[in-house]
Formats: C-alpha cells, sequence, structure tokens
C-alpha cells in the first residue's frame, strides 16, 4: 500500500495528466522561489550594495561595479544592530524558557496529577482561547506598569517581555495533549519503584516529551523573534530593545545602504534557525491546525 | 499543589486579569494620575461619536474583505497541489515559509522600500519592464491599503498552507481509490474527495482570519501611519492612539471591548451558520 493522493499512479503515466502536471510544478517553483527566497537573495545583495545602486536601478546587477562588503560591518557596529540583536535573543531566550516552565508544570498537572479541580482550571485556560487579545492590551500594559500586591514595575526590565507570552493557552494545550499520551502504566511502574511526584516529572515525563518541548521552545523563540508592538510599549529603554523596535527607528536616521545591510542581518538569524529546524517547524505549524481545528 | 503554581501564577496576572481589569476599564475614567472615576458608558458614548471610529471601521472591514479575497483561495489551491507532490513538497512548503519566519518589522521596512513611487522603485521598475506604471503605491488614498494587503498576503499565506498541508496528509487513500473505481476522474477526486476532507479545517481558518486580519496593527503603523488622509487608519491604531498618544486608556479600553463584542458576535453568527456543514 503506498501512499496516494488524488491522482493515482496511472494517472501520473498518462500524458495528459503528466504535461500539465510537470508544468505546473515547474511555475509553482518558480513563483515561490520569486516570493519566497527573492526578497532575500536581493536583500542579501543590496546590503553590500551603494545606495545609489539600490535606488536607481533595484534589478541590476551591481551596476557600478562596486560591491561594499563594509556595510554589514558597519551595520553591526556603528547603528549597533548587534547589540540589539543581542537583546532580541536574550528576549526570546527568556521567553522560551518561561514558556517551557508554565506549560509542561501545568500540562502535568492537567495530564498527569489530575487534581479535582483540575477541569476548573483547564476550562479557565481554554476560554482565553476565544478572548480577542486585543481585550487585554490596555489593561496588561497597565498591570506590567504596577503589578497587583506586589506594586513592581516591570517596564524597562526583561520580565515585561518574559511573562506575559508564557500565558498562552496554546502551548499548555499542546503540552497537556502530549503528555495524554504517554501510557499511564509507565508513572504506575515509577511510583512502585519509589519516585515521588517530582521525581516523575523530571526523570520520566520531561525526558519522554523532548520532541514536543522543541517545538514549544522553537515557535516560542520564533513569535518573540517577530514580536513588535509589545516590546515598543514595555520597553522604552533604547538600551534593552529588541532589534524589530530598533530597526524602524534606525531606519530614520541612517543611509539606506547600511539600514538595509541591517534589515539583512536581522533576518540572518531566523531564516538560519529555520533552515536548521525545518521538520520539528512546520510539524509544530501543522499541530497548531490540529489543535484549532 | 506546587506545580500548578506558575500556571496559575501567569494566567491570574496576565490573562485573567487583564481581561477583567479590561471590562471594568472600559466604565471607568482614568489617566493614571487622577482619581479613578466611574462613568457608565460615557466612554462608549463618547468612542461611537467619534467620527473617525467610523471611518477606522469602515477602512478595517475593506482591509479584511480585501485581505479574504486575495489572501484565502492562494494557500488552499497551494496546498491542494503541493499535496500530489509526494517527496518533493518539502522544498515547495519551506520556500512558501520562509515569508512568515522573516519578522514583521524587516519584511515591512523592505517592502516600504519595494513601493517606492519614483518609475525606479522595485515594484514600478518591473511592471514598467510590461509597459505598466509607475504607481503610487503607498502614496495614494485608493492604493495604500490594497499595497498593505498584498504584503500581508505574501507575510502569513505560507502559515496556511501548512495546515492545509497537515490536513490533506490524513485524507486516506482508499477514499480515492474507490473514488477512481467508481469512475471519478481527477477533477472530480478533488472537488468530492479532496475539498469535502478541508472543510472544517477551512471553515476555521476563515473565522481566524478574519479576526486576526481585524486586529491589523503593525502593518499601517509602520507603511503609514494611517495615512494618506487616514485611509490606512485602522481600529487596532486608534486604540494605540487613544491610550498611548492621548492617554485616555477608558476610551481606549471602551474600543477594544466593542472590536471584541464585534468578534464574539461573527463567531457566534458563524458557528451558527456553517453547523451543518461541519465534516466531523
Amino acid at each position: 500500500m503506498s501512499e496516494r493522493g488524488a491522482l493515482s499512479d496511472a494517472d501520473r503515466r498518462l500524458t495528459k495528466v503528466r504535461v500539465p502536471f510537470v508544468i505546473g510544478q515547474v511555475v509553482v517553483l518558480i513563483g515561490l522561489l520569486v516570493a519566497g527566497l527573492g526578497p532575500l537573495l536581493w536583500l542579501l545583495k543590496a546590503a553590500i550594495s551603494p545606495t545609489q545602486d539600490s535606488i536607481r536601478s533595484p534589478l541590476a546587477w551591481f551596476p557600478s561595479g562596486q560591491v561594499q562588503w563594509g556595510n554589514l560591518s558597519t551595520a553591526w557596529q556603528q547603528a549597533h544592530i548587534g547589540y540589539y540583536l543581542g537583546n532580541t535573543a536574550m528576549i526570546a531566550a527568556g521567553t522560551a524558557i518561561a514558556s517551557l516552565i508554565v506549560c509542561t508544570t501545568a500540562g502535568y498537572v492537567l495530564s498527569v496529577l489530575r487534581p479535582r479541580w483540575g477541569a476548573l482550571l483547564s476550562a479557565g485556560i481554554l476560554a482565553t482561547l476565544f478572548v480577542p487579545h486585543i481585550v487585554s492590551l490596555v489593561p496588561l500594559y497597565l498591570t506590567v506598569l504596577k503589578v497587583p500586591v506586589v506594586h513592581a514595575n516591570l517596564t524597562n526590565t526583561f520580565w515585561a517581555v518574559w511573562l506575559p507570552p508564557a500565558a498562552s493557552a496554546f502551548n499548555v494545550l499542546i503540552v497537556k495533549r502530549f503528555f495524554d499520551g504517554i501510557p499511564r502504566e509507565y508513572f504506575e511502574a515509577a511510583r512502585i519503584d519509589g519516585a515521588g511526584t517530582v521525581r516523575v516529572f523530571t526523570s520520566l515525563v520531561l525526558p519522554l516529551s523532548r520532541p514536543i518541548l522543541g517545538v514549544v521552545a522553537l515557535l516560542s523563540i520564533i513569535s518573540s523573534w517577530k514580536d513588535y508592538l509589545w516590546p515598543l510599549l514595555v520597553l522604552t529603554n533604547p538600551d534593552l530593545q529588541p532589534v524589530s523596535v530598533a530597526l524602524p527607528k534606525i531606519a530614520k536616521v541612517t543611509e539606506l545602504n547600511i539600514q538595509l545591510a541591517g534589515l539583512f542581518l536581522a533576518l540572518l538569524i531566523p531564516v538560519l534557525l529555520f533552515l536548521v529546524f525545518q521538520r520539528a517547524f512546520l510539524r509544530g505549524v501543522g499541530l497548531s491546525g490540529g489543535i484549532k481545528a | 499543589m506546587l506545580f500548578a503554581l506558575p500556571v496559575l501564577l501567569v494566567f491570574v496576572v496576565f490573562s485573567w486579569g487583564p481581561i477583567v481589569k479590561g471590562l471594568v476599564m472600559s466604565l471607568q475614567q482614568t489617566n493614571l494620575i487622577d482619581p479613578v472615576k466611574w462613568v457608565g458608558l460615557e466612554n462608549f458614548r463618547y468612542v461611537l461619536s467619534d467620527p473617525g471610529v467610523g471611518q477606522a471601521a469602515l477602512n478595517t472591514v475593506w482591509f479584511t474583505l480585501l485581505a479574504l479575497l486575495f489572501g484565502f483561495p492562494v494557500p488552499v489551491l497551494l496546498a491542494m497541489f503541493l499535496s500530489e507532490l509526494r517527496g518533493k513538497s518539502w522544498l515547495y512548503s519551506a520556500l512558501a515559509y520562509l515569508p512568515v519566519i522573516t519578522p514583521p518589522v524587516v519584511a515591512i521596512l523592505l517592502w516600504r522600500f519595494f513601493y517606492d513611487p519614483s518609475p525606479s522603485g522595485m515594484f514600478n521598475t518591473i511592471l514598467g519592464t510590461v509597459g505598466l506604471g509607475p504607481y503610487p503605491w503607498l502614496d495614494s488614498p485608493s492604493s495604500a491599503m490594497p499595497s498593505i494587503v498584498l504584503e500581508a498576503t505574501w507575510a502569513g499565506a505560507g502559515n496556511a498552507v501548512i495546515i492545509y498541508l497537515a490536513a490533506l496528509t490524513s485524507v486516506r487513500a482508499d477514499l480515492y481509490e474507490a473514488a477512481e473505481l467508481d469512475g471519478a476522474g481527477v477533477v472530480r477526486r478533488v472537488w468530492h474527495v479532496m475539498l469535502p476532507h478541508l472543510r472544517g479545517v477551512l471553515l476555521l481558518m476563515l473565522l481566524l482570519q478574519v479576526i486576526g486580519t481585524m486586529q491589523l496593527f503593525t502593518e499601517p503603523l509602520l507603511f503609514t501611519g494611517g495615512g494618506p488622509q487616514g485611509s490606512t487608519m485602522t481600529i487596532l491604531l486608534l486604540i494605540y492612539n487613544y491610550a498611548f498618544v492621548n492617554g485616555d486608556y477608558g476610551a481606549a479600553t471602551a474600543l477594544s471591548v466593542l472590536l471584541a463584542l464585534v468578534l464574539a458576535v461573527l463567531s457566534a453568527v458563524f458557528q451558527f451558520a456553517t453547523r451543518g456543514w461541519s465534516t466531523e
């Protein structure tokens, strides 16, 4: 039994199916190359071109004959892209860690420990999926300005960008669902061997769920890497701002070739991450469709 | 129950708390300096009488419709095509996903350069080779919004492709075989087996896309700042201006609550209307 789609093997051998199908593949491939890879490659070229080349004839191949490799190091040092990228990396790493702590412990409570109030907690988390984020944008900002009870002001600290994304119902749900798939006998066996609640969590559940934890970490790194509005609001100190907040400001005061070099550098790391972890990514996105459906 | 502590803390402070606070604040007058005053529905009255809100609502609906028109069919067709590719589809999906990986700020600044209205701008150069343009793109009130839609579609399509593709891999091969044995051609197999299988995901993605596009913010802020002549001012941009430019948090939350209500009603009507169509 081979897997198949709407086209069967017999169809694929028919000329009247094969020819349009092959032409279609070529057309779609070219379309995707132009739309997906095109802007990236152009940005690479523009990043090492003189400003006038990019403005006057954006599609020509180095019309002035000059290749300015120096743009990249100028952007990295003088426009401080390297520094801002460091901030972005700090923010992304902290967000991933906070998300992982919250969703693994929550998944463990909901899927394995199952206290009596578990259903209530589960419903409360699920309900937030149906509330549009926009309702809480302004109050969330005011919360971070003055956290209730402890009255701490989190703005201009990384906590303000690390903690709120950890309240993600989606992450909790996919992790809980993964934990649900671990055979119950494992937990019983571990308990009979004398492992306590904490031990079962650290030496059984966590090691078994490495694949899903990778997906959660990747998705939260990428979404914090892409975020703009929230860090713009809560990190007003330029020393703490991520590259996404810094770029529009840099764009206002820097020459175009340095700007484009900066854009290229800011794009490089997410693309490399994606190429390395491509499978995990695409699986994660597919999963998100499954959860939503 | 130490294990429940992180999730409880984070959700109480950063999720449930702010949602409740948002509802309460929409009934209050507050600017963080003067003492809080209860004003009933005054914020709602103020927001609804602001002529800017009507304009922004129209712009937002216009964007949503355009985004549906361009952005909805392309990923569906692409995913259906890719699902027939067998071993090679990973290359195609990876290419389609690259724009999704691109941070929005990078994409917007890059596209803003592509949209240069002079004849030597990127898109005008390309269209110039076939004798079209130059077009003003973001500089004209009539073409600014469609230009934003084009970029947003480019940025979002890859995500939908992957989700549809995942749904299509679960179509059982024997369904196609049965259809083929019954004499159904390729077109009818696509129409009667593939599309019905996608129906549940399609309806859901449709709803999610509408909810997502109604909350458009970063693109108009960075592309046009709401201009030219307010033609790209969206509801979310207006909320941002109310709160963080004017400092009127009551009006901002009132408008947020109104938008959320519209979205909730929309989802409810949608669920009700499509109740009978779902596959599962």
